[in-house]
C-alpha cells in the first residue's frame, strides 16, 4: 500500500493561521468544559456532557480489582515472608529487574528463604509474571498503589523492607525486620535474628522442626 | 558374541553386556535411577522398563543380558506406560520440594517425568514424612522424603570407599536412607554421593542455596588440587554478581574420564576452588605502590636488560612452578633458559608431601610436576628435602640468601610458608631484584619488591600433564580477575620487550611449538588432546 501525502495548502503553507486555528480550538474546549463543569456545580445543564477528568489525587479513578499494581511480598505470621526463595521469578522476569540472595531457614520444614530481595520498579515492566510464576503466593502485585515515581534510580529500587510493608517508601529509616537480611539501610550488611522472631536460638528451632516431623512419621494413617 | 535389535537398529555385544549398556552404545538412552556404570547393579528402581520381544512382561534393561537375536523396544506404548506407573509409585510420597530442592533443574524425577510421566495426581492420603535438612557430615545434606531409594550412594560408599557410611533403613514406605549409628559422611570423596544421587535427596552443603543450576554455565578443565588431574567441569556465574558474595564459581563437578578419574573427584579438589575468588592479587604493584602493567614491564625488562649487558646473568635466579601450565613453563623456559641464558631456572623448592590413598588423592599437591620435568625443571620431580642457608648446596633460593643470586623472580610459591619469614625478610632487603607473580596473595606477595598478577587455571588456557603422562587440557571459563594477566601473556610481552623473538599469538601455538621441540609431546595437538587427554610418549620414572 502506498500512503499518499497531501499536498499542503497556500493558507497551511504560511503557517501562522493553523496555529491560530489550533489555539482556537483548545480554547473552545477548554471554555466550554469550563462553562459547563462550572454550570453543573450549581446544578444546572445537567444533561449536557463535559470533557471527563479526575480531580487526581483527590479523587482517584477507581481501579479494576487485576490491575497490576507495586509488588508486595506476602508476610508469614511470626513476621517472615512467605517467599522461600526459589528465584523462579527471578528467573522469569524479562525485565531482570529482581535480586534475590537466598540464605537456610532455621526450621526444615521451611528450609529456604530470602535473605535479600530487591525489585527495581524503575526497570520493570509490570508483566505480573513474577506472580503468576510464584508457587507459594509470596509475591503479589495488589497493593493499589500507582505513584512509585521517585527522584533518583536507587529510590526507585524496593528492598525487602518496602516489599512486606507497602506502607513504606523510601527513605526508610528504621529497620523493623527481624530475621537475618541483608539489610539494604545498614549498607546489606546481615542484621536480625531468629531469637527476635521465635524466641528461641536456630538450633531449638531445627531440632523442634525435626521432632515434629518425626511425630507425623510415627503416627499411623 | 550375541547381535540384537534396540528401537530397529542392530548393535553386536560383548557376552554378559546388559540391554541399558548396549541400548548406550546405539546412543539410544534408557532413562534409569538406581543404575551407574560404575557401581554394580541394583535393579529397583525399575524405570528402566523396556519391552522385549517374546517375553511376557516388561523388563528392566540395566539387568537384562544380551541375548542373540533378541529385539527390544525402548519407546513403545507399553513401555510408556510402565515407566509413567513407575514414577507414579515413586512420587506417592515425593514431598514435591521443587522450589526448594537444589536439585531442581537438573532432577531425574522432574526430567523423567515431562518426558513419561504427565498424569494427574491420584494420592489422596497423607504423604509419609521423613528427615528433612539433615547434615549427613560436612559436605553432604540429606532429605529423606526426596529419596526414590535407588541405592546409589549406599552402593557408592559399599563399593567405590568402602566406608560404608550409608544404609538404607526400615521397610515399606518408611523406608529411609541414613547413617549408620555412629557413623558420619566424612570420607574423602563423600561429594561424590551429591552427584550419583539422581534426586535431590543428597546435596552439596557448598553449592545449597547459593544459586540455581540453571544459572550455572559450565566449561571442561582439570582439577588443579593435586597429581592425579581430575576431569571436571566448572559451573560458573558471572551475570549475577549478587550471588555467593560476588564468587564467580559456584562448584566444581567431575567429568567422566575412563583412564583418570572415572565418575569421581576428592572432596579436597571439589571444595578447593575458593581461591579463584578470594584473596586475589588484583593489582600490578612496585614496593606497595600501585603501578600499571606497562611501568613493570619496561621496569622489568629494563632491569633484566641491565644484569645481561652487565654479564651478570648468573646473578638472576628463576623459580618456575609445577602449578603453571606447560605451555608457561615452555615461554619461561624459552624467555629465561635459551633467550636470556639464564643458568639458574628451576623448580628448586621443597614441596611437603600431602595426604594420598591408593585411590585419586596424589601426595604431589602440584596438577603439573609431570610436565615441568619433561619440559627441562628436573627440579619438580625431585623437591628440596632442606635448604641451609649456604651456597654449597647449589640450590636457587640458598643462592640467594648467600647473596650469590641478587634478581629472584618467584612463580607463585609462597616463599614465607615454604623457608620462614626470616629469611624472606633478608632476603628483600638484600636483592637488587625481587618478582613475585601469583594469583593469591601471601606472604611472599608481602616482601616481593614487585607483584604481578597472575591468572588461574579457571582464567587461563593452556595443559597439564598429570602422574601418569595423561596431558590434558585447562580452557578459560571467563576473564582474568582484575588486572591480572595469564602468565603466559606477561612472559611474551616481556620477551618481545626484550628483544627475544618469541611470538605466539594462543597458547595453542604455543603448545604446537612445544610439541615440535620435545619430543615427549610429539605429534600432539589441542584438538587430539580433546577432553579426554592424550598421554605423552616418554613416562618420566622420577615423577612421583
Ligand atoms: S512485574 Fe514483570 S518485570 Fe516487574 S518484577 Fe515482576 S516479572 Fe519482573
Ligand atoms: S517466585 Fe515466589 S517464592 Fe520464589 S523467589 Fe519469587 S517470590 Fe520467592
Ligand atoms: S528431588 Fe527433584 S522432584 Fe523432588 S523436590 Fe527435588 S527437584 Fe523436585
Ligand atoms: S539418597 Fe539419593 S542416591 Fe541415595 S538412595 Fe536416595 S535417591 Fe538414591
Amino acid at each position: 500500500m502506498q500512503i499518499k501525502k497531501r499536498e499542503l495548502t497556500f493558507w497551511e503553507k504560511i503557517y501562522l493561521p493553523e496555529i491560530f486555528r489550533g489555539v482556537w480550538i483548545t480554547s473552545v474546549h477548554f471554555f466550554r468544559n469550563l462553562a459547563i463543569h462550572t454550570a453543573h456545580r450549581f446544578g444546572l445543564l445537567k444533561n449536557v456532557r463535559a470533557g471527563v477528568t479526575f480531580q487526581y489525587p483527590e479523587n482517584p479513578r477507581p481501579l479494576f480489582p487485576r490491575l497490576r499494581t507495586r509488588h508486595r511480598l506476602t508476610v508469614r505470621e511470626e513476621g517472615t515472608p512467605r517467599c522461600v526463595g526459589c528465584m523462579l521469578c527471578e528467573t522469569v522476569c524479562p525485565a531482570k529487574c529482581i535480586t534475590i540472595v537466598a540464605g537456610e531457614h532455621p526450621d526444615p520444614n521451611v528450609e529456604k528463604y530470602p535473605v535479600r530481595f530487591d525489585i527495581d520498579l524503575g526497570v520493570c515492566v509490570y508483566c505480573g509474571y513474577c506472580v503468576e510464576v510464584c508457587p507459594e503466593d509470596a509475591i503479589r502485585m495488589d497493593t493499589e498503589i500507582l505513584d512509585v515515581a521517585a527522584y533518583s534510580r536507587a529510590e526507585m529500587k524496593l528492598d525487602m523492607h518496602e516489599l512486606m510493608n507497602p506502607q513504606l517508601r523510601k527513605p526508610v529509616k528504621e529497620c523493623t525486620l527481624k530475621f537475618p537480611h541483608k539489610c539494604a539501610i545498614h549498607g546489606g550488611e546481615l542484621r536480625g535474628d531468629w531469637r527476635f522472631v521465635y524466641g528461641k536460638n536456630p538450633e531449638q528451632i531445627r531440632e523442634e522442626g525435626w521432632k515434629e516431623i518425626q511425630e507425623l512419621s510415627g503416627k499411623e494413617h | 558374541m550375541p547381535t540384537l535389535t534396540i528401537d530397529g537398529k542392530q548393535v553386536t555385544v560383548e557376552p554378559g553386556t546388559t540391554v541399558i549398556q548396549a541400548a548406550e552404545k546405539l546412543g539410544i538412552f534408557v532413562p534409569r535411577y538406581c543404575y551407574h556404570p560404575g557401581l554394580t547393579i541394583a535393579g529397583n528402581c525399575r524405570i528402566c522398563l523396556v519391552e522385549v520381544e517374546k517375553a511376557p512382561k516388561l523388563q528392566i534393561a540395566c539387568n537384562t543380558p544380551c541375548a542373540d537375536g533378541m529385539v527390544v523396544h525402548t519407546q513403545s506404548s507399553k513401555v510408556n506406560q510402565g515407566r509413567a506407573s513407575v514414577l507414579e509409585f515413586l512420587l506417592i510420597n515425593h514431598p514435591l520440594d521443587c522450589p526448594v530442592c537444589d536439585q531442581s533443574g537438573e532432577c531425574d524425577l522432574q526430567n523423567f517425568y515431562m518426558q513419561y510421566g504427565l498424569y494427574d495426581a491420584r494420592f489422596q492420603e497423607q504423604k509419609q514424612k521423613k528427615p528433612k535438612a539433615v547434615p549427613l557430615g560436612p559436605t553432604v545434606m540429606l532429605d529423606a522424603e526426596r529419596c526414590v531409594l535407588c541405592s546409589r550412594c549406599t552402593r557408592f560408599t559399599d563399593e567405590i570407599t568402602r566406608t560404608g557410611e550409608l544404609g538404607i533403613f526400615n521397610r515399606g514406605d518408611k523406608a529411609e536412607v541414613g547413617l549408620y549409628p555412629g557413623k558420619t559422611l566424612d570420607n574423602k570423596y563423600s561429594g561424590n554421593v551429591v552427584d550419583i544421587c539422581p534426586v535431590g535427596a543428597l546435596t552439596d552443603r557448598d553449592f545449597r542455596f547459593k544459586a540455581r543450576v540453571w544459572y550455572l554455565s559450565s566449561a571442561p578443565s582439570i582439577c588443579t588440587g593435586c597429581s592425579q588431574g581430575c576431569n571436571i567441569d566448572v559451573h560458573y556465574v558471572i551475570d549475577r554478581p549478587h550471588l555467593a558474595e560476588g564468587a564467580r564459581i559456584m562448584r566444581l563437578k567431575p567429568r567422566y574420564n575412563p583412564d583418570v578419574n572415572k565418575w569421581w573427584m576428592c572432596d579436597e579438589g571439589r571444595y578447593g576452588y575458593k581461591f579463584v575468588d578470594e584473596n586475589r592479587i588484583r593489582q600490578v604493584s612496585h614496593r606497595g605502590q600501585a603501578v600499571s602493567w606497562e611501568d613493570a614491564y619496561s621496569s622489568l625488562a629494563a632491569s633484566l636488560a641491565r644484569f645481561k649487558s652487565d654479564g651478570r646473568l648468573n646473578e638472576i635466579g628463576i623459580l618456575p612452578s609445577a602449578q603453571q601450565t606447560n605451555e608457561e613453563l615452555f615461554l619461561v623456559r624459552k624467555l629465561f633458559k635459551e633467550g636470556l641464558g639464564i643458568k639458574n631456572c628451576d623448580i628448586q623448592v621443597p614441596s611437603p608431601a600431602g595426604t594420598s590413598d591408593g585411590f585419586l588423592i596424589k601426595p604431589d599437591k602440584n596438577p603439573n610436576t609431570m610436565g615441568a620435568a619433561l619440559i627441562g625443571f628436573p627440579g619438580a620431580s625431585k623437591p628440596l628435602k632442606s635448604t641451609n642457608g649456604s651456597s654449597a648446596s647449589g640450590h636457587i633460593f640458598d643462592k640467594a640468601l648467600s647473596g650469590e643470586i641478587r634478581a629472584l623472580w618467584v612463580f607463585g610459591h609462597d616463599l614465607v610458608k615454604l623457608f620462614g619469614e626470616e629469611k624472606v625478610k633478608a632476603l628483600a632487603a638484600s636483592l637488587e631484584l625481587f618478582v613475585f607473580q601469583g594469583s593469591n596473595d601471601n606472604g611472599t606477595a608481602r616482601y616481593a619488591h614487585w607483584v604481578l598478577p597472575s591468572a588461574v587455571f579457571a582464567e587461563n588456557d593452556g595443559t597439564f600433564v598429570n602422574v601418569s603422562g595423561w596431558v590434558q587440557r585447562i580452557k578459560p571459563c571467563f576473564a582474568p580477575l582484575a588486572d591480572s594477566l595469564p602468565d603466559a601473556q606477561v612472559l611474551l610481552e616481556l620477551a618481545r620487550r626484550i628483544g627475544i623473538s618469541l611470538s605466539f599469538k594462543s597458547a595453542e601455538e604455543v603448545f604446537n611449538a612445544l610439541a615440535a621441540e620435545m619430543p615427549a609431546f610429539g605429534g600432539l595437538t589441542y584438538e587430539r588432546i580433546g577432553l579426554q587427554g592424550a598421554r605423552v610418549h616418554q613416562k618420566e620414572p622420577a615423577a612421583r
